[in-house]
């Protein structure tokens, strides 16, 4: 009886599971306007308002939103853009149009994208669109009939718009920017970008048009804001069906969010980025190994996940390679440490190599010239060592010049965790002369 | 109109009919002058008071003009033949910019009487091709819109280049007696044997033939009566040129006539007795637009006419000998001058006579109607009528509609449109063939949509799927109206915005006079020329201009300059160089070319004299994109002035002072000339007054702020546009803070150094300040390894190990290689370093972005 009882409450408890595995996992990939936001209420003030007075009483502007990578630029102009719509008359009244430098690579294809966006191309007919040049002044033309109060304000969100000013003669920003400074159809351009130096991209002339207004986003929050935002990210909602569950799962939340090596975790973290992104997959990471039989998750999965998180990839790599490329490795290691740094190539690898083997002859087998090639070519592969220049057909591979891509610590610490290293090999790691 | 012969395909001769009249010293007057075209057996006898055809710039519309005199002048070297004429002038040669002076939509057919002495009325007699027709009109008579004679024209108003007037009563009259004499002159005509008839009709069969290469289908098939035989028919339908503009406007117009709502319940009940048609007849709508007269409309005509009657005229129109006059008789004219037609008619052109009875019988439809008519003809008119009935409601549809109905309609779909159509027309008129309705569907809002409902099968979709180029595209207007401002600063954010056109350009009167002079000195000498206007952004330059020319354009309302034509291109607003042509050539005539075929137009235009041309003001903003390799767009704009023809002033505007010296091949500066012109930058002191002017009696900023925001401004750039977006921001700033949201106070000197602060403030420190503590000790890596290269870059290898020390003595974590790459490509992104590719793994080379002073200053804050 009991255990069948225990059974069901299993099947219940897996149920929950599933769903917080869902929320969460939506609340850390979705980029949703329904989160909160942290830290931004000033610019979102000074956005919004913006925005209204564009829908609101037609006044053309321009604004640029900078902001390191992850410092939710997005999640801002969404947030905005969902709270303007939730006011129907403004729904109404406003046309929105998104761009993004990434997937408009010229100003041909963000103007396609812009009448398709207004709806403007049943105008055009059937004919698939003209040529640019037809197309450009035919969305001018569009876009210079209107006047301030009667014409329907548009909102252009240009994402990634430093993309946009390579563009030649950065003839779309030129333009956009002339309507939202003259007496035409009301726009408001926003501009999202990582870099600081926007500016200086804008030639002259698209500079003076651009209002000048910035937006700075710069995650200017401190740890004890970052450990509140860890807490909020993994709490369960309010509506949660299973109200014991989801205040059990809150409360664990809440005790890992006191809890000391959990903190140091997230303080380490912190250090390396303050953005929320790199948050969300730390979170991501502990959040699968949560399991029916592991319902609550625990400092152990953090720790792991930023474990994860924070590995060094080309040690793995040099983990699974064989003792020969290791040897290899360490003879150009050597060789760095011998020339300073200068570039070497696989003869010079290769006599190094035969050094260590004759005094150590009964450690490593003597491999073949040819084999050795082989492996030197493999580490190549793996980008571990890197030719200094273009490979050219008729030039001999022996001689070609290298450079290694691993730094000596790298090298020494991928070492110490080397399965079954030969001693004698560990030894001339650390030491060209121990043979001495 | 239908009528373009060049004179490549058929040479005319031209020689006087009669002995000289007047005879002065090199100097003949005739009366009456024949042109024999090469193959055609009749001579085209010109008399002076006649109405004619001249060859002009444009194929498609040749000019019209009355004679006045014909001449000989010997003492001319070249052409003796002469001719005096007064000119008549179509819309389409009205100056795009004053075409709005109308009112209205012109008609189709409508030319206006050219009330302008300083145009050349002394041409080439040579140059004449052909008669037309011209009837005038009073102002409050419509156009007769069942006259699809291409070759009548009607003047209503006369045009003066500046408004349009109606014709003065004197002329009226001396216009009208022309209409009196004429029909003698037709008579006379008519009465010849029948070798005149059969060449009117050989030439009309001409006409056919051009039309066929130069006309639109649908248009070609408006005129009903046309004789078309079955062969050219074919040919018609197969014919695909692109619709011009007149020929929607004309039938616009033409439908628009027929609004009237009686006649329209008139119509529905009309077509609801209608048996369904069987066949679908995709030719229905154009052929039967004669048949669309029902005895109502019939009778409304007549009575048009009886009030013509009326008038000093006792013809409604006058018949000038055409050559398409004999097929196709003006139906309000008087039975009188209809019936020799007809009878000329019946012994000549048999497809038109099934049509012909049939609108001769509702000329008369007052009187009982005669049942004479065959059961036949009868049906095709109840159809044709159904067919048309749709066409004319959805037009009356279209017209009734408020604007903003119209407005919202352009951004339905079709699909749904012709939904709603089809439901109306369902309750009315079921049986219809879809085929039709769709067509219909099509005429009236192919310019406004593209329709997905139906692949297009018939011929003459083909055109019309081609309007949208003259379409005029729109964003949708907005539902609520704008709010308007509510308190001070409101009003003064909406005063300070760029776009606001301030009544006066302060600051800017001498640059502005200068202008001035210039042009208006080259429009009153006919010259043309050059002048380059330099400036940094934000200067007034583009403003500047556009007051220059606001205030000429008035002085020529007002008569103290002559008028001119205003044309504005800007370089920016090109996708190509090239383009620039396309774009001068659109808004000087209203015609799309190609690049290539449009600099040879244009250049064949200013190169060469013009009968009536006024001067051209051209206004070539950001001349500096018009740069090409070979720089033959920049010698053509400079070049075109320098012909005496061209009467071409070009203003032309850029940022750099020595953009000529810089840019241009000797031969083009030299062409540009010497007349220059360079803004300065705004001073404190004008940016100041700008501010004060834009803000005058609205005490929404304290003096001082003004003046600081003025300083800083100049300080910086002098950019007037910076000026007013930062004091716009200030306006923000002052409302956020004010607490109390109906009284804002002030805006004071905090407020403005806010936003200027926000607007000019580096972000690189707070950038810094705000990064991640591994972010900020990478950084001082860098620092550290310059310091010890003593170079401005390092490989990442070498930051790495720095970076590894100072991780030790700070105790922090220590960092691994991925990790501290994702910091140095997070700075990259933010251009806080200058980094390679990432595929340089440790070998990239790093820089700093930023002084190294900065990053310190930066880092030791904290």
């Amino acid at each position: 009886m009991s255990s069948r009882k225990s059974k069901s409450n299993n099947l219940i408890q897996a149920e929950y599971l599933s769903q917080v595995q869902r929320i969460l996992r939506e609340r850390f990939c979705h980029q949703s306007p329904h989160s909160n936001l942290f830290g931004v209420q000033v610019q979102y003030k000074h956005l919004i308002e913006l925005l209204k007075r564009t829908a609101i009483h037609g006044e053309s502007n321009s604004v640029l939103i900078i902001g390191p990578r992850g410092s939710g630029k997005t999640m801002l102009i969404n947030h905005a853009l969902k709270e303007l719509m939730e006011v129907e008359e403004m729904s109404e009244n406003v046309l929105q149009v998104h761009l993004n430098g990434l997937l408009q690579i010229n100003d041909k294809i963000a103007l396609k994208e812009i009448t398709r966006q207004l709806n403007l191309e049943n105008v055009v007919g059937d004919k698939v669109f003209g040529s640019f040049a037809e197309n450009l002044s035919f969305l001018l033309e569009a876009l210079k009939k209107g006047d301030r109060t009667s014409s329907c304000p548009v909102i252009f969100i240009l994402d990634e718009f430093d993309l946009f000013a390579h563009h030649k003669n950065q003839t779309l920003l030129y333009n956009l920017f002339d309507i939202s400074q003259s007496a035409q159809t009301p726009v408001a351009v926003i501009g999202l970008t990582c870099r600081l130096d926007i500016l200086e991209l804008l030639e002259k002339r698209v500079k003076s048009r651009f209002s000048h207004r910035q937006i700075h986003l710069m995650n200017s929050f401190g740890f004890p804001q970052y450990l509140k935002i860890f807490k909020e990210q993994l709490s369960l909602p309010a509506v949660f069906p299973g109200k014991i569950f989801a205040e059990k799962w809150n409360e664990n939340v809440q005790s890992l969010s006191e809890d000391r090596s959990v903190r140091d975790v997230l303080q380490k973290h912190f250090n390396v980025s303050k953005s929320l992104r790199s948050l969300h997959t730390l979170l991501m990471l502990a959040l699968n190994r949560v399991t029916p039989s592991h319902p609550f998750m625990t400092a152990a999965d953090l720790m792991e996940a930023n474990q994860l998180c924070s590995m060094d990839s080309k040690a793995n790599i040099v983990h699974g390679l064989s003792v020969l490329e290791i040897c290899l490795i360490i003879a150009m290691k050597h060789l760095n440490d011998i020339y300073e740094e200068e570039p070497f190539n696989f003869q010079m690898v290769y006599n190094e190599f035969q050094k260590f083997v004759q005094r150590k002859a009964h450690s490593v087998y003597n491999f073949e010239k040819p084999v050795v090639m082989k492996a030197f070519e493999h580490l190549q592969q793996l980008e571990l060592i890197r030719p200094m220049e273009r490979t050219s057909v008729n030039a001999q591979r022996e001689y070609q010049l290298m450079k290694l891509l691993l730094d000596n610590t790298q090298i020494m610490n991928a070492l110490q965790k080397y399965p079954n290293c030969p001693t004698d090999v560990r030894q001339w790691a650390t030491s060209s002369l121990s043979w001495l | 109109m239908a009528y373009c012969p060049t004179r490549l395909r058929t040479r005319q001769t031209y020689s006087w009919v009669d002995k000289p009249l007047d005879r002065k010293l090199h100097y003949q007057t005739y009366k009456e002058m024949s042109v024999k075209i090469e193959g055609r057996l009749p001579e085209i006898d010109l008399q002076v008071g006649q109405f004619v055809l001249i060859e002009g710039d444009d194929d498609e519309n040749p000019y019209v003009a009355k004679l006045v005199e014909l001449f000989e002048d010997d003492s001319e070297p070249y052409s003796k033949k002469r001719a005096r004429v007064q000119w008549f002038i179509r819309f389409c040669e009205v100056p795009v910019c004053k075409q709005h002076l109308l009112g209205r939509k012109p008609d189709a057919q409508e030319i206006f009487w050219y009330d302008y002495p300083a145009c050349n009325s002394n041409i080439n007699a040579e140059t004449i091709i052909g008669h037309v027709q011209v009837v005038a009109l009073a102002p409050d008579e419509v156009i007769p819109m069942d006259l699809k004679n291409e070759k009548t024209f009607f003047v209503k108003l006369s045009w003066n280049e500046k408004k349009f007037k109606p014709l003065p009563p004197e002329l009226f009259a001396q216009l009208d007696k022309l209409q009196e004499g004429n029909p003698r002159c037709q008579k006379s005509v008519e009465a010849k044997t029948k070798s005149t008839e059969s060449p009117s009709w050989t030439t009309a069969e001409r006409v056919v033939k051009r039309i066929e290469s130069r006309h639109s289908t649908s248009k070609s098939r408006q005129t009903p009566s046309h004789p078309v035989t079955p062969r050219a028919r074919k040919r018609l339908e197969l014919s695909s040129f692109p619709r011009t503009h007149n020929t929607r406007i004309s039938q616009q117009t033409s439908w628009a006539s027929l609004e009237s709502p009686g006649r329209m319940k008139r119509k529905v009940a009309f077509s609801e007795i209608t048996s369904p048609s069987k066949r679908s007849q995709p030719d229905g709508p154009q052929n039967s637009s004669p048949a669309l007269r029902t005895p109502e409309k019939a009778g409304e005509i007549q009575q048009c006419c009886a009030e013509d009657d009326k008038k000093p005229s006792p013809d409604g129109c006058m018949i000038l000998r055409t050559r398409v006059a004999a097929l196709k008789t003006t139906e309000t004219s008087e039975e009188r001058t209809l019936t020799p037609i007809k009878g000329g008619q019946k012994s000549s052109v048999v497809p038109s006579v099934i049509l012909k009875p049939e609108n001769i019988k509702m000329r008369e439809a007052k009187e009982p109607v005669q049942d004479e008519a065959t059961s036949t003809p009868h049906r095709i008119r109840r159809k044709s009528s159904l067919l048309t009935l749709n066409r004319m409601r959805q037009q009356l549809r279209f017209l009734g509609n408020s604007k903003s109905d119209q407005e919202e309609e352009e951004f339905l779909p079709v699909a749904k449109i012709s939904a709603s159509d089809s439901e109306e027309e369902e309750a009315s008129t079921p049986p219809l063939p879809r085929r039709t309705r769709s067509n219909v569907s099509r005429n009236l809002h192919s310019s406004m949509k593209s329709s997905l409902q139906t692949p297009s099968k018939t011929p003459k979709k083909t055109p019309e799927t081609r309007t949208p180029r003259h379409a005029t595209p729109r964003i949708r207007s907005r539902n609520l109206a704008a709010q308007e401002p509510a308190n001070v600063l409101e009003e003064a954010r909406l005063r300070l915005h760029v776009s606001a056109v301030p009544g006066s350009l302060p600051c800017r009167e001498q640059e502005f006079q200068d202008m001035y002079n210039f042009v208006e000195s080259k429009l009153l000498d006919h010259t043309g020329g050059c002048m380059y206007i330099s400036g940094v952004p934000g200067t007034g330059k583009t403003a500047t201009v556009h007051e220059v020319i606001r205030c000429l354009q008035q002085a020529s309302q007002a008569n103290d300059v002559p008028p001119f034509q205003y044309i504005e291109v800007n370089g920016m607003k090109l996708t190509e160089p090239h383009q620039v042509y396309v774009q001068i050539l659109q808004r000087l005539t209203g015609h799309r070319a190609t690049a290539h075929h449009a600099a040879e137009l244009l250049a064949k235009r200013f190169r060469t004299r013009g009968s009536s041309r006024e001067t051209t003001v051209l206004l070539v903003d950001e001349l500096d994109l018009l740069w090409t390799q070979k720089q033959d767009i920049m010698y053509n704009l400079f070049d075109w002035p320098t012909h005496k023809e061209a009467r071409l002033v070009v203003l032309t505007i850029a940022n750099t002072m020595d953009l000529p010296e810089r840019l241009m091949m000797n031969r083009v500066s030299s062409r540009l000339g010497l007349t220059r012109m360079s803004f300065q930058p705004y001073t404190h002191s004008q940016l100041q007054q700008i501010l004060v002017s834009r803000l005058k009696h609205l005490k929404a900023f304290e003096d001082d702020a003004i003046q600081l925001v003025a300083r800083k401004v100049a300080a910086l750039s002098g950019d007037a546009r910076r000026c007013l977006d930062i004091c716009r921001r200030a306006t923000e700033i002052c409302e956020f803070s004010c607490q109390k949201p109906d009284s804002p106070g002030l805006v004071t000197t905090a407020h403005l150094l806010e936003a200027v602060e926000e607007m000019f403030s580096s972000s690189y420190i707070t950038a810094i300040k705000n990064s991640s503590v591994l972010e900020q000790s990478f950084l001082r890596a860098i620092l550290a390894e310059f310091r010890r290269s003593g170079l401005e870059e390092a490989t990442f290898q070498q930051v790495y190990s720095q970076h590894v020390a100072l991780c030790r003595m700070e105790g922090l974590p220590y960092p691994t290689m991925s990790e501290t790459m994702a910091v140095c490509s997070h700075l990259g992104s933010c251009r806080l370093l200058l980094v390679e590719p990432s595929r340089n793994d440790l070998l990239l080379r790093v820089r700093l972005n930023i002084s190294q002073d900065d990053v310190l200053y930066a880092l030791k804050e904290e």
